[in-house]
């Protein structure tokens, strides 16, 4: 691979300093390692964050909250049991994701950093607006069964492959950050960037921001007795999402109170539409709702290439999830976590 | 269960006992050294450059970018590279594929090498490779099946027939009542053994020495040779281990070849190792297939014609046309049969025999068509099988050397519960309302012989060592033989050395073709013989002995002791003998091969059969296989744990087969997209459960000595459409094309 600098400040102020640009902060390297193998990223520096004070923890906040660090191995988060009780959804969402031996390195920053998996995105040698902006698209007239159906542009059809993310965003997880001009807090919806005309700005981070925490808001454990991500994928295990959704219910009086729906795989970023959730609120759960709910949450749907069967995938896999939502979170975490083969044993 | 049975219950054998492997051990705890874990002093790393286009030529390469990055030692193109003795393009033997070792700035296919680069370290290589930054000069690449003009196969891989026609094959398709005609299709698959191919290259003048996984040692001695002008006597291959080789390591490749050669141009040894994505190149695949298949029925159920055609991709500049519509000869009884090959040239990488090359592909779309027939004849599909069961094979009426096919029928439909099928599809579901389906295949492989030699040595404390160049490439070679060496020396495991994996050892033979335990195994038997006929000579000649005058046939060997034959009371141990007779060791030399006559008065095969449940879910379509049973007749076990564990590996290859793998092309450039294990799937742990193996014992005393078939490949064979049928019986859709994905049933379901 190319030479790079490798720094491992000390404190975050150090790691904010270290910044240049062309340079990338490190966490568990899963995702940044591999494409700098193949030469697809190619950064001067590394700021290694992964020996930093502080930013491992799980931590109860006063007002209620859950605000997760950094630097927290999706592992560790998602056998936390604590969490694990509070957000199941999210912990099966990140245990649907990756291998254990994936789970054990990432850490749940770099999570939300991790780039897209288009092939021509990872190959250094394939024309790609997203990794060098002007280039062009060779996904668009490619192998794109995978790619988006929504919020995707002529520049870029590129989806996010996280299912951790999926979970946070039906969470309304927040994002805290530092960077050169100080702390800021940015909301999950706001976090990811659809592509636009300028596909290689992904994320809402200015230039050297760091993320430090995800906050979990105290009102979305509310949901914990009824919310499921489910998953359809290739193999069982260790393989991205084809469709996946992550759906969360609250009731009151066998009426849906409060209701949560974010779609993976389909986009650029985790897809959610205030309007498919309002829709459920004050009905009784069944099958015609979840499916007028799924209708409105992939309203605009669109094959970029030769993906339109992911449209009525991503729709049955929405109501899907609704419907197992409704029927209760598993009292254990399913053997295949996400998976319509997961076990069907209720709280 | 206890690994070994105690020494006395074994009655002298330690074939048909369930060894574990003897280099477990070593091999989990990391102290087994493979090819790569050498580091000679002075060593340099080689990275070869992939070509990024399918076709055309190299105009640039920014050499001297290259040479000025610290580390880089040497950079070799076709502009400097030193000649070659030997013609890469040469078919001088019989596992002689074409090659490119930088010969010209040609592209034939995308990953080719067209640069190597050499370093001090891996790193600076590698980043030299990327500042060669290549220029091209592209022409519009030939992608798939439908890439180029097909062309008639007279010969297919490996002298295999490309056209096949036993009776009349218009007479069967005019005698049928009814009809099938039907076409599937299987992906390009490449093998990827989990260790990637590697070689360490140091020479000493005219002799080199490579350690490297490679499964024909000894065969592949007088290849390098070749290319390197040397004696095949000056190359030494150390293979002790291999990280699986599915059949891509018993064939020289361009990567290798380079290696070796920068070795002897630097002076210095040379480590090449591939990366994961170089292995979907110039290594070797199963190319794709498009099979049509007709078959025809009378009203009884049994096959008037079985009529085969297979299209496969092959490369531009050399030929290996899966021979896959011959699945459809030695198996069903049918009036007339015929396999008919054609291949279509696209610029990939040669094809090459890839575990179970022809059958696999051969026999997913057979036992797919054959379902759907029996379908059509409202038939159980295991009967429609029993009704065309061949006694004699198909075609040469040659009588089967054994055959317990119906055995395996049987008792895997009765361990499945086949009975229990309802005939019509969508009829099953479990307790979640998932989908339930059952489906079956036959299996069938070839038990082919090929040539080997073996020594055995009687030591003067006893002991044994015996010496053959096997390859052990993770089946568990360095177990099973030994247990035939320990055999065939009368005495117990644990007291023979067993030395292997080395081309100064008598030639193994090649560790493919389902074939090694047989030939390996059989040479290792004729050693032991040797030895103890050797050792009895000086016995019963030694009037000292109390074997005098038994005769050498009256002599038996059993736990370090020669005994007279049927009276235990006159016996002798070897150490007894070897020290009376001078205590110079016995040495004994054997050999193995069919002959043949042999070969000629039998059909030899080994067979299975395989019933696959799998759940899909009705409105998802996300699969799983649930169970799986196998039955498989294939001679005598000699280590049924090691030969169930293969076993079960080609069934799961077989599901990898059936839902997973696909090299997927980028038609514009030629390009493999999804050439890392992330995008190129195969089966993790959570796809594979309620798997079981059934080995069906068989006497057969034509197919060698020992009565050994093979248990490499079959495993995959009548797995891939025993799954696929299931998934028609769960779902009431036939996909006719591998793998089978969630959007095939959508699609089909949407219609």
């Amino acid at each position: 691979m190319t030479p790079f600098d490798y720094v491992r400040p000390a404190s975050l102020a150090d790691a904010i300093a270290a910044w240049e640009p062309g340079a990338a902060y490190l966490g568990g390297g899963t995702n940044l390692v591999d494409l700098m193998k193949t030469g697809a990223l190619r950064p001067g520096k590394l700021i290694d964050l992964t020996r930093l004070p502080g930013l491992d923890r799980i931590e109860a906040l006063a007002n209620g909250d859950t605000r997760i660090g950094a630097l927290v191995r999706n592992a560790d988060l998602a056998h936390d049991a604590d969490f694990a009780r509070a957000f199941p959804m999210v912990a099966e969402a990140l245990l649907s994701g990756a291998s254990g031996q994936l789970r054990n390195a990432a850490t749940v920053g770099g999570n939300l950093l991790q780039r897209t998996r288009c092939a021509y995105f990872q190959d250094p040698h394939s024309p790609c607006n997203r990794r060098d902006p002007g280039a062009g698209c060779a996904a668009r007239s490619g192998d794109n069964g995978g790619l988006a159906i929504l919020g995707w542009s002529a520049a870029c059809i590129a989806t996010n492959p996280s299912d951790f993310c999926v979970a946070l965003a039906a969470m309304d997880a927040v994002v805290e950050v530092e960077g050169p001009d100080g702390a800021r807090q940015i909301s999950f919806a706001d976090f990811h960037l659809l592509p636009g005309e300028t596909p290689e700005r992904e994320t809402a981070l200015h230039p050297g921001e760091v993320i430090v925490a995800i906050r979990l808001p105290a009102a979305s454990a509310g949901f914990r007795a009824h919310s499921r991500y489910l998953k359809l994928r290739d193999r069982t295990s260790y393989a991205f999402a084809l469709v996946s959704a992550a759906a969360a219910l609250r009731f009151e009086g066998g009426k849906i109170a409060g209701a949560r729906l974010a779609l993976g795989a389909v986009a650029a970023r985790p897809w959610r539409v205030a309007e498919a959730e309002a829709l459920m609120i004050g009905q009784t759960p069944d099958r015609a709702l979840f499916d007028t709910a799924a209708d409105v949450a992939l309203n605009g749907a669109a094959p970029s290439g030769d993906n339109g069967h992911k449209i009525a995938l991503a729709h049955r896999t929405a109501a899907r999830a609704l419907a197992l939502a409704a029927e209760g979170t598993p009292a254990q975490m399913p053997a295949f976590p996400a998976s319509v083969f997961g076990g069907h044993a209720h709280a | 269960m206890p690994d070994t049975l105690p020494f006395a219950t074994r009655f002298g054998s330690n074939a048909g006992q369930p060894v574990s492997r003897r280099d477990g051990v070593a091999k989990v705890t990391g102290t087994a050294t493979f090819a790569a874990d050498n580091h000679p002093e002075g060593m340099l790393h080689a990275v070869y450059v992939p070509a990024t286009i399918a076709r055309g030529r190299v105009t640039h390469l920014d050499v001297a970018a290259a040479r000025a990055h610290p580390g880089v030692v040497e950079v070799i193109t076709p502009a400097n590279r030193p000649l070659l003795e030997g013609d890469p393009e040469a078919k001088h033997f019989m596992f002689a594929f074409r090659f490119e070792a930088l010969q010209d700035d040609t592209v034939r296919y995308a990953n080719q090498p067209i640069a190597l680069v050499l370093a001090e370290t891996l790193e600076a290589a590698t980043e030299g490779a990327r500042l060669l930054d290549p220029r091209y000069e592209a022409e519009s690449p030939r992608v798939g099946l439908d890439g180029n003009t097909p062309y008639t196969v007279e010969v297919g891989a490996f002298g295999r027939r490309g056209q096949t026609v036993h009776g009349d094959v218009a007479a069967g398709h005019a005698a049928a009542v009814q009809s099938l005609d039907v076409t599937y299709e299987t992906p390009a698959q490449y093998h990827n053994a989990m260790e990637t191919h590697a070689v360490v290259a140091q020479w000493q003048g005219d002799q080199v020495t490579l350690d490297m996984p490679n499964q024909a040692i000894v065969m592949s001695r007088g290849a390098y040779g070749y290319y390197f002008g040397i004696p095949a006597e000056n190359v030494l291959i150390r293979s002790p281990y291999l990280g699986g080789g599915f059949g891509s390591k018993a064939i020289p490749n361009g990567p290798t070849v380079l290696a070796i050669l920068a070795a002897r141009m630097t002076g210095r040894p040379v480590k090449l190792m591939l990366r994961r994505d170089q292995m979907f190149g110039p290594v070797g695949h199963r190319g794709a297939t498009r099979q049509r298949l007709r078959i025809g029925i009378d009203a009884e159920g049994r096959m008037t014609v079985l009529d085969h055609e297979s299209l496969a991709t092959t490369s531009t500049f050399d030929d290996f046309v899966e021979s896959a519509a011959n699945a459809s000869q030695g198996l069903y009884a049918a009036g007339a049969l015929r396999s008919a090959h054609s291949g279509v040239r696209v610029d990939t990488g040669t094809p090459g025999p890839m575990r179970a090359p022809g059958e696999a592909s051969g026999s997913a779309a057979l036992e797919c068509a054959m379902d759907e027939m029996a379908e059509r004849a409202g038939l159980d599909p295991l009967e429609f099988r029993l009704r065309n069961y061949a006694e004699t094979e198909p075609g040469t009426g040659l009588p089967y050397s054994s055959k317990a096919l119906r055995e395996c029928y049987l008792r895997g439909a009765e361990r499945f519960g086949w009975a229990k099928r309802p005939l019509q599809p969508r009829q099953m579901r479990d307790e979640d309302g998932m989908l339930v389906g059952w489906g079956m295949g036959t299996a069938l492989f070839h038990a082919p012989m090929f040539q080997a030699q073996a020594r055995a040595v009687l030591r003067p404390d006893g002991t044994g060592l015996v010496e053959t160049a096997a390859a052990d490439m993770g089946q568990g070679a360095w177990t099973a033989l030994a247990q035939i060496a320990a055999d065939s020396l009368g005495l117990p495991l644990d007291k023979v050395e067993f030395r292997s994996g080395s081309s100064d050892l008598p030639d193994g033979g090649v560790a493919g073709g389902s074939g090694h335990t047989a030939t390996a195994g059989g040479a290792l038997h004729a050693a032991g013989r040797d030895a103890i006929d050797r050792l009895a000579q000086i016995a019963t000649a030694d009037p000292a002995s109390p074997l005098f005058g038994a005769g050498n046939k009256g002599v038996t060997a059993r736990d370090g002791r020669l005994f007279v034959t049927d009276d235990d009371s006159r016996s002798e141990s070897y150490a007894e003998i070897i020290a009376r007779a001078g205590g110079s060791e016995v040495i004994g030399t054997g050999s193995a091969a069919r002959p043949p006559e042999q070969a000629a008065k039998h059909a030899m095969y080994s067979h299975g059969a395989v019933f696959a449940e799998v759940k899909v879910d009705p409105d998802l379509y996300q699969m799983r296989v649930t169970r799986l049973v196998g039955a498989f007749a294939a001679g005598r076990i000699i280590n049924p744990k090691l030969a169930e564990s293969q076993l079960m590996g080609g069934m799961i290859w077989g599901i990898s087969f059936a839902l997973h793998e696909e090299a997927r092309f980028d038609a514009r450039t030629g390009r493999i997209m999804n050439a890392d294990f992330a995008g190129y799937h195969i089966p993790v742990n959570a796809d594979v459960s309620g798997l079981e193996v059934i080995t069906v014992h068989e006497d057969d005393p034509h197919v060698n000595a020992l009565g050994i078939k093979g248990v490499g490949e079959i495993g995959i064979v009548g797995t891939v459409g025993a799954i696929g049928n299931a998934i028609w019986h769960a779902t009431g859709h036939r996909i006719r094309r591998f793998p089978i994905r969630i959007e095939d049933l959508l699609r089909a379901e949407r219609g």
